[in-house]
């Protein structure tokens, strides 16, 4: 164990050079990463891993002595793994490692064949259990960049939007699953609280099927609006969806459903005492009386 | 004994329900409820449940037979102003409450039950007129 440490604090100029050699011929990825960056990275980690050799040995890369280097090692592989690296990239490049570790070892340690394996193994499953962290910590930052993208969609995915006093559109892009109708129907709910609206428009021409889950999702969100008194209309169901509605046999009898947005609209408006006429070519000049609204 | 308090209104009662509901507290305003229509010959009840922020399947039961319960003496129920969070709850129970009507807020409420007791017959109409 001593004897890793020694060599490898003895020879970090070397073993800095050769590792950078190794990685350049291996094709590091120059189009990602610049060889100035590249080195300076391999110089930090190289001496972060000296200082955990010195103070807390090979052994055990979780003792506080390491935490330099794990640290370090971790940012190198987060950062990698938003520049766009895979996952090979990164495990070599710490990998990349053994060989320079190697070649020291072999110098120091040619008279003596049973040292040189001891200290050779010591190397191997410190440089192993490093890699390992680097892809562990890799594999963390792209899950968290999927969770955010995941949270990101869903929340872009599901506006609700004004279109008349008391009338709410709800125009749903892609397939409804559980955890996106609970968003869908906590944002229409609040959304006909804080609006006092008394119609809701669920439009689904945006999504691409229609099963029972979906069905019943969306008759949980409409019997949720109706228990706070608001009315759904669904729109944009597509003649496809119409059939596949049907052949499914699910029951959308107790709810208005009709093919396009605009009639929906027209039924809402019509239910709250509206209507809309078209206005009289004198008057059409008049922007104000085009925006005006009718009030009843 | 706490008590959900029933206002009257001419031939209508008012409801608010600003307490959390227990399974006591709603089997007496069930049976308030029923008692205060046969005794005043009420046309309408108007159950505000804006306050009311949890449910479980008793009280959501027990709302669906208060209306229940008031068609049957004649008179129609609706209930306001009830939290996202509690209708979400309802249907997850699966409870849609099916029969009861729904208003956002107690104006348009009383708009809904006002049509509704007209809809219902005339018999009392002498009696809305005068209130």
């Amino acid at each position: 164990m001593t004897d890793l440490v020694e060599i490898v604090s003895s020879n970090v100029d070397s073993i800095r050079k050769q590792w950078i050699a190794a990685m350049s011929d291996s094709a590091q990825r120059a189009d990602l990463i610049s060889k100035s960056e590249m080195q300076e990275q391999c110089g930090a980690i190289l001496e972060a891993i000296v200082e955990g050799l010195k103070t807390s040995g090979s052994a055990n890369v979780s003792s506080p002595g390491w935490d330099g280097a794990r640290e370090l090692l971790r940012e190198v592989s987060a950062s990698r793994a938003r520049q766009g690296f895979s996952p090979v990239d990164v495990a070599t490049f710490v990998l990349s490692l053994k060989q320079a570790i190697f070649s020291v070892i072999r110098t120091a340690q040619s008279k003596n064949q049973d040292q040189l394996f001891e200290t050779v193994w010591a190397a191997t499953e410190l440089v192993d259990r490093l890699a390992l962290i680097t892809t562990e910590s890799f594999m963390s930052a792209r899950e968290e960049l999927i969770t955010r993208q995941q949270q990101e969609l869903l929340e872009l995915s599901t506006p609700v939007v004004k279109l008349w006093d008391g009338i709410l559109a709800l125009p749903i892009i892609g397939t409804l699953d559980s955890s996106r109708t609970q968003v869908v129907m906590e944002n229409l709910l609040e959304m006909v609280v804080s609006t006092n609206s008394k119609f809701a428009i669920i439009d689904i021409t945006g999504v691409p099927t229609v099963d029972t889950l979906v069905a019943q999702h969306l008759l949980k969100t409409i019997t949720a609006a109706r228990l706070m008194g608001a009315e759904c209309i669904i729109s944009g169901v597509r003649p496809q969806i119409a059939q596949t509605i049907v052949h499914l046999g699910i029951n959308l009898e107790d709810v208005l459903t009709k093919a396009k947005l605009s009639d929906a609209f027209a039924l809402a408006l019509q239910r709250s005492g509206r209507t809309v006429v078209r206005v009289g070519p004198e008057r059409a000049g008049s922007l104000n009386s085009l925006l005006a609204r009718r009030e009843d | 004994m706490e008590r959900i308090p029933i206002l009257r209104i001419g031939s209508l009662l008012l409801i608010t329900i600003q307490l959390d509901m227990h399974d006591k507290l709603a089997l007496q305003l069930q049976d308030d409820v029923t008692h205060r229509i046969s005794d005043y010959g009420s046309t309408g009840v108007l159950i505000d449940i804006s306050s009311l922020e949890i449910v479980d399947s008793f009280i959501g039961r027990t709302l669906a037979n208060i209306a229940a319960m008031s068609r049957v003496l004649g008179a129609e129920t609706v209930v306001v102003g009830m939290q996202p969070a509690v209708a979400i709850t309802l249907v997850e129970l699966g409870m849609s409450l099916p029969g009861v009507r729904t208003a956002l807020t107690v104006e348009a409420g009383m708009d809904l039950l006002l049509t509704a007791v007209n809809e219902a017959g005339n018999e009392s109409e002498d009696e809305r007129s005068q209130a």
